[in-house]
């Protein structure tokens, strides 16, 4: 609940919110949709001026966060994101921040280029019809002498993909897994754009044809790079979570007005019991997806020995959750709902979007029926 | 998010650190209590409500009993930071589960909150030493939902009162000392405003207690009938004629109960002796431990007790800070129903013909699958329906227009009433 935070994180949401509100109301959200523009860099470096780039880069690598809780507070950027279906990378740059991070000074100059926003980078990690599995990627990297690899795969729904300078590709070698940091303008590499069910995100799929990675820009390899994609995997899926709370906040308000304003047989659709029976469910599981995204906040940030658990109950649970909800909402409007002109298109887009990207319900139930079996035996 | 606790020295006023009130009980619990049994006891019957009262008497005497209630009325005067340290270091013993609802947690907190001073010295020892054992006698044949309509009827006799009616759904009262009794006043002004709530000791001339045999087979519920029961004037808690705050004080407590969010519930909440099969045995028993829908509702039944946790805390600090309303206790019968029905339905999916017929009838995985499972609705009606608990959402948390009542307003004399 908001009454459990710092004045300085309050301070923080505030000014993104407010940020927000005024850049990414629904007339701009849409403008910059018909347009089909991806990302906007000078947008973007605005957010990164505002701290969100920060949090997951320690002090002296030039981040900070504002409470010492990384993630919870990343969490409030991602829940206004929500609110107003923001249209920055903030999922994917935190992927490869935390990545980055993980490695530590070697990489300290992209890492000072993509928290000030200069560069744009994202994290190249799922493989058509692969799943959300992080052990096998299948993208080959294979090893140079003196260090290097060659990169051949191909990897999909790269978010910014179209416009990022720099991506964070997560292969396999002989040795294990790796994970590098391939610039666009890479020989082998092309870009070719995606559809997105979102309205302002934008995907690409990237293809390796032997293109060339020096050593310098490898950032893990073995078990450390297996545990940095974990860990990407969960402190993303995590903020996919925050985002669709976010994004069920907004809609919840915007809905229950909704049946205050709407009179059918002479009074407010929110006096018939059927419909305040269902807005108390819907109320009982928002309430719930606020909680589990906070306790899985709060895990993380303490390194608590069930994090990952925690966060593939909070992804599998608010995922499972708010589409269902929102699609709810889209009935409780009646015919508005299903025009294009409505919002909850918008909210219904991202959160889908959210849903199925780092890891499905299902994918992260499989997580945590494995998870019991082992702490079973 | 780790365990709630703040821990440090103790402050001007002496309380006991977190930390070091979870070790102490940690070793005293290790000393004092067996383990929970495997198996749930089935059928709540005396011998539990015997084996309840002593345990409870050994952690009284243990000096953990009553941690939330103030000292002066023999509790530990400590906060819900030591409850649930000791929670957590209770799990896996044996404890009184069947005195926290209704006796502690719902009936002392309401006398703790309205009674008098003498009341509250007179009855709350009592209670936190397990040495009495109180009930509800709120619903009555007439209807459970629509409380304020009680017609059990309450009159003044100079300085005594007498009582005449029927409650029913009453759990344990075979088993109890003392109800809260809710009875009809004044049948001259509107429901909610003859309504007063009294002290009434089960083994007191005129009370009859008939059990009632539920579809588990369980026979905790009763039906008590008064006839001419005498009671002091000093048995009213709350104001006479005002027994609906009581009683709306007496829901609250319940729904925090029945939802986990409870400061005065002791002990844990998913324990294996209060709780039902280990699922993930029961599946690797029956052969689908492989199977992925099987999984799936393995993963759904963990999914429904963390974010309950999670949940409970998150519901519970806003209703604190007053973010929030008491009324949203609601939020939390209502999931926690939802989380019974997942555990349940997945636990009888699983055992599969298990739960229908075989040699072990006493077997959480296998007979008392099936049992719980035709007993499912009772965790979504007892304590107030779920249905209620969603008028109370939409009405008292998002402040939608509250449904019509024909008997508002008007004299309950006059008030229509079914033939139930
Ligand atoms: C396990 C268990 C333990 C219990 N323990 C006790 C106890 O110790 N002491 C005690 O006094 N009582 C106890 N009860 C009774 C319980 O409080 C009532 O059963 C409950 O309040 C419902 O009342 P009712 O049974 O009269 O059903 P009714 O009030 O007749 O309701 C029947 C159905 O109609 C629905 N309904 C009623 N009114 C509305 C409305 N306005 N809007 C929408 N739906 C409505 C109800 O939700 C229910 O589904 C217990 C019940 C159970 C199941």
């Amino acid at each position: 609940m908001d009454s459990d935070l710092t004045p300085d994180q309050k301070t923080f949401r505030d000014t993104t919110r407010n940020f927000l509100n005024k850049t990414s109301s629904s007339p701009q959200i849409r403008a910059l949709a018909d347009s089909g523009a991806g990302t906007d860099r000078t947008w973007w470096s605005q957010g990164a001026e505002l701290g969100w780039t920060a949090m997951l880069v320690p002090e002296d690598l030039g981040g900070g966060t504002v409470s010492g809780e990384p993630l919870r507070d990343l969490c409030l950027v991602a829940r206004e994101f929500g609110r107003t279906c923001a249209p920055g990378p903030l999922l994917t740059t935190s992927a490869v921040l935390t990545g980055l991070a993980a490695a530590g000074e070697a990489h300290a100059e992209a890492i000072e280029a993509i928290m000030t926003g200069d560069s744009l980078a994202s994290w190249a990690f799922y493989e058509p019809s692969r799943g959300w599995d992080s052990s096998t990627p299948g993208t080959a990297a294979d090893p140079l002498p003196g260090g290097g690899f060659t990169l051949s795969g191909t990897k999909d729904r790269v978010e910014a993909g179209e416009s990022a300078d720099l991506f964070l590709v997560t292969a396999h070698s002989p040795g294990g897994p790796v994970q590098v940091l391939v610039p666009r303008d890479t020989p082998g590499l092309s870009v070719t754009p995606s559809w997105s069910l979102d309205a302002t995100r934008r995907f690409a799929t990237l293809s390796f044809a032997g293109a060339v990675v020096p050593p310098g820009a490898v950032v893990q390899r073995g078990e450390a790079a297996r545990e940095a994609v974990e860990t990407q995997l969960h402190n993303t899926a995590l903020l996919a979570a925050a985002e669709m709370t976010g994004a069920l906040q907004a809609m919840f308000d915007v809905t229950v007005q909704w049946m205050f304003d709407r009179y059918t047989f002479g009074r407010p659709l929110a006096s018939y019991q059927a419909l305040k029976h269902r807005m108390a469910d819907n109320k009982t599981a928002m309430e719930a997806c606020l909680a589990t995204t906070a306790g899985a906040a709060g895990a993380l940030d303490s390194g608590a020995p069930d994090a990952h658990e925690m966060v593939s109950i909070a992804k599998a649970y608010v995922g499972d959750k708010v589409p269902a909800i929102l699609q709810d909402f889209v009935q409780l409007h009646g015919g508005l709902g299903v025009t294009w002109e409505h919002d909850l298109h918008l909210y219904l887009r991202r959160t889908a979007c959210d849903r199925a990207l780092y890891g499905t319900p299902d994918e992260h139930r499989r997580r945590i029926a494995a998870t019991l079996e082992g702490n079973a035996a | 998010m780790s365990t709630a606790t703040s821990t440090g020295t103790a402050d001007a006023t002496g309380t006991e650190p977190v930390e070091e009130f979870r070790l102490r009980a940690r070793a005293w619990l290790a000393e004092n209590l067996p383990p929970a049994a495997d198996t749930p006891a089935g059928n709540i019957d005396d011998d539990v409500w015997l084996r309840a009262r002593v345990l409870q008497g050994r952690i009284h005497a243990g000096g953990f009993a009553g941690i939330c209630f103030p000292k002066e009325y023999g509790g530990l005067g400590l906060g819900p930071d030591h409850q649930h340290a000791f929670n957590e270091e209770a799990a896996g013993y044996e404890l009184p589960i069947v005195l926290n609802v209704p006796s502690v947690a719902i009936c002392a907190a309401t006398i703790l909150d309205l009674g008098t001073e003498e009341q509250k010295k007179q009855y709350l020892p009592g209670i936190i030493s397990g040495r009495d054992v109180w009930c509800q006698l709120l619903s009555e044949p007439g209807g459970g939902s629509d409380l304020a309509g009680v017609i059990t009827k309450s009159e003044r006799n100079g300085e005594d009162w007498t009582i005449n009616g029927s409650k029913v759904w009453s759990s344990a009262a075979y088993a109890a000392d003392y109800g809260l009794c809710l009875t009809r006043s004044n049948w001259d002004v509107p429901k909610h405003s003859g309504l007063t709530m009294f002290i009434l000791p089960l083994k007191a001339p005129g009370v009859t207690v008939h059990r009632i045999k539920l579809v588990n087979g369980a026979n905790e519920f009763c039906q008590v009938f008064f006839d001419d029961v005498r009671l002091p004037a000093g048995n009213v808690v709350g104001a006479v004629d005002d027994g609906w705050a009581t009683a709306s004080q007496q829901l609250f407590h319940e729904r925090n109960a029945m939802g986990g969010g409870s400061p005065y519930v002791s002990g844990p909440r998913f324990s294996k002796a209060a709780h039902g099969p280990n699922l993930l045995e029961l599946a690797r028993e029956t052969g689908q431990l492989g199977d992925t829908s099987v999984r799936d509702q393995l993963a759904d039944v963990r999914i429904m007790q963390v974010v309950s946790k999670q949940l409970v805390r998150r519901i519970g600090s806003a209703i604190a800070t007053g973010e929030l309303t008491p009324q949203a206790s609601s939020i939390l019968r209502l999931f926690e129903a939802e989380r019974t029905w997942t555990e349940y339905d997945a636990a009888f999916r699983i055992a599969g013909a298990n739960a229908v017929a075989g040699p072990s009838l006493q077997d959480p995985g296998h007979g008392q699958a099936g049992l719980r499972y035709l007993s499912r609705q009772a965790g979504s009606l007892g304590g107030g329906s779920t249905e209620i608990a969603r008028n109370i959402i939409s009405e008292r948390v998002l402040g939608m227009p509250r449904e019509a009542a024909a008997d508002r307003g008007v004299a309950f004399k006059d008030v229509k009433r079914g033939g139930a």
